[in-house]
């Protein structure tokens, strides 16, 4: 499916186009990885709103970027629940062994390092969320082997991306 | 003994199959209902039951639905309220990842009775495994005829949608939630008119949290009275607790309303860590203000909290020991309504920020002669003064921690640093 048939599927959920903003720019993110504004007006122009409206909410909601994000987004929570177990310590660990700050992607393009609010997940607190996924129950080991994983899978999906074609014959 | 319902098929293998919900005795409320009762039955059995909301204010369910215009020309409208952003909180995740069909069958007993044939369930957009699982389910549910036209043969329609949200604590605030629902920045709306009479879209709407709306179909095939029998006479029932933070045993429990908070902490989430005291919780997520470890007798019921100068709210029950500075605690409460406050109202916009930079000085050993009595003056001009209630929940867990844990603030401007590191 098309991003313009998505949205307009999405959309007939609603008796107003306008409340299919949101779940618009879902869609939209998923396809470009962020929010440019041409996108913001591609949406506009899908749903037939005003372009304002759009950029409104883009604005608005921390889940939506208007600028572009590493590879992996690591999300990871400190609000108290994480904070009392243990979460500074990890966001310490994270800016050393990515040699970024909180807020900054690393210069291969593989990691964009933030805090976020509360998971809803304090239940397995300190908890952080890469990509779709959450995390839990996390200490500096669990961290480093999660940071290989996820390494080893980007060298995954690059590998198959620059393959060298085999050779004619063999 | 008490019987855990809400949780029953958490821990079942395949708990989130309609086939598995089925098994349980699933569904069959949605068939009672629409078989033997009219609306306004279901709305009175629910009233009878004394259901209390569980989003947070503990409003009477059953009261909230009558207020629903009859025969009005609009349609109504359900919203499930599963935004979950206040922190500590966690019980309408596991429902939805776990049992989604027991929040399908709810909604759908639910918008039979207030005369709604849509729902929609704003859920936060984080929550990607429960999405998935509520999508899952909503399409098992209309194959079997649970959801769609003519439910189960009736000429009762029902339709579910989901609507994520993108990341803001405020859209929890119900007449926030439907500004967002409607597709606009979400800032709460002048009340009245209430929901009920003119939510979305202007239309009557009801608007519920996951776990009020969960407890309907055990009501209805268990009665109101079986419900009113568990805990407090006036907020019975069966309850989620959340319990995180500084104790051995976190997790989801199950147990009545009212249940003593130190037996909650103390037995059933396994006490402090070891070699620690516990000094503080808070009982209902970071709204609800600080019980000190000698008060933690109290029930965990709207009534009994309140009485106690806390609040159940989520009951999202933080567990904070003794290695914890209660000011780095305030602060980093305080820095969270700051950045979630939506900028409507001046006293939660400004008043939070002025509040969080006496809170970082302080912490961080800046802090200077007067300091507490400018915080005592900044949560007076902010509690009972801002549009919504966010920014009244900032300020009373603020006073809280002053006033049971002032030596710690104290101690920090005398000594010039943080006396826990
Ligand atoms: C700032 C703020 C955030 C809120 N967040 C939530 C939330 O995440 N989930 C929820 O169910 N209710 C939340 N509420 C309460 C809702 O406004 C509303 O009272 C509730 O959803 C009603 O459902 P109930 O009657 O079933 O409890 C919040 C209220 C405020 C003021
Ligand atoms: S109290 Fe805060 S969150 Fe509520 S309306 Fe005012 S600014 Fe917005
Ligand atoms: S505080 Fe981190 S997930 Fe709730």
């Amino acid at each position: 499916m098309s991003m313009r048939e998505k949205i307009e599927q999405a959309a007939a959920a609603y008796p107003d186009q306008r409340s299919a903003i949101m779940p618009a720019l879902v869609i939209a993110q998923k396809e470009h990885g962020h929010l440019p504004g041409p996108v913001l007006e591609e949406v506009a122009d899908i749903l037939g709103v005003e372009r304002i409206w759009v950029y409104e909410l883009a604005t608005f909601y921390t889940l939506f970027h208007t600028e572009p994000v590493g590879r992996f987004h690591l999300q990871l929570c400190d609000n108290v629940s994480c904070m009392l177990c243990g979460s500074e310590d990890l966001l310490t660990h994270l800016e050393t062994v990515l040699k970024i700050k909180k807020g900054d992607t690393t210069a291969d393009g593989l990691f964009t390092l933030s805090t976020v609010e509360c998971l809803g997940a304090c239940e397995m607190a300190p908890v952080m969320q890469v990509g779709d996924d959450y995390h839990g129950n996390l200490d500096v080991a669990r961290l480093d082997a999660l940071l290989d994983s996820l390494r080893a899978a980007a060298g995954r999906a690059a590998g198959i991306e620059h393959a060298p074609q085999p050779l004619p014959g063999g | 003994m008490f019987e855990p319902v809400l949780l029953k098929n958490v821990e079942v293998a395949n708990g989130h199959l309609l086939s598995t919900y089925e098994a349980g005795g699933g569904y069959q409320a949605l068939r009672k209902v629409l078989s033997e009762y009219t609306p306004d039955e279901v709305v009175e059995l629910v009233k009878q039951s004394n259901l209390r909301g569980r989003g947070g204010a503990g409003f009477p369910t059953g009261m909230k639905w009558s207020f629903v215009p009859k025969g009005a020309d609009k349609p109504k409208y359900l919203c499930c309220n599963a935004d979950e952003g206040e922190p500590g909180t966690f019980k309408d995740r596991i429902i939805m990842e776990r049992d989604p069909h027991q929040l399908i069958e709810a909604l759908a007993v639910s918008g039979y009775a207030i005369g709604a044939e849509t729902a929609y369930v704003y859920i936060r957009g984080e929550y990607v495994a429960a999405i998935r699982r509520l999508e899952q389910a909503i399409a098992e549910a209309h194959e079997k005829g649970y959801l769609g036209r003519s439910v189960l043969g009736t000429d009762f329609n029902f339709t579910v949608h989901i609507h994520c949200g993108a990341g803001a604590y405020i859209c929890g605030e119900e007449t926030a939630m439907l500004e967002s629902l409607e597709g606009k920045r979400a800032q709460p709306r002048l009340k009245p008119p209430f929901p009920a009479v003119a939510g979305l879209y202007a239309s009557p709407t009801v608007i519920n949290n996951v776990e009020t709306l969960a407890c309907v179909p055990h009501i209805v095939t268990r009665g109101a009275a079986w419900f009113r029998g568990i805990g407090p006479d006036k907020s019975p029932g069966p309850k989620l607790y959340c319990v995180s933070g500084q104790v051995r045993k976190p997790g989801l429990y199950e147990l009545p309303m009212g249940i003593p908070l130190k037996e909650l902490v103390e037995e059933h989430a396994g006490g402090p860590l070891p070699g620690r005291k516990i000094k503080a919780v808070i009982p209902g997520g970071v709204s609800a203000p600080v019980i000190p470890e000698h008060a933690l007798e109290v029930g965990m019921d709207f009534d009994s909290l309140s009485a106690a100068g806390s609040m159940l709210g989520s009951a999202g029950v933080i567990v904070v020991d003794d290695s914890t500075c209660m000011v780095k605690v305030a602060t980093r409460i305080i820095e969270f309504f700051h950045h979630e406050s939506c900028g409507k109202c001046t006293p939660c916009r400004e008043g939070l920020n002025w509040v969080v930079k006496v809170l970082r000085r302080i912490e961080a050993g800046e802090g200077a002669p007067g300091d507490l009595e400018q915080l005592d003056m900044l949560c007076k001009g902010i509690f009972g003064n801002t549009f919504c209630a966010l920014g009244d929940g900032a300020a009373m867990g603020l006073r809280a921690a002053l006033k049971h844990f002032r030596e710690e603030f104290v101690a920090h401007i005398e000594e010039g640093r943080c006396p826990f590191h």
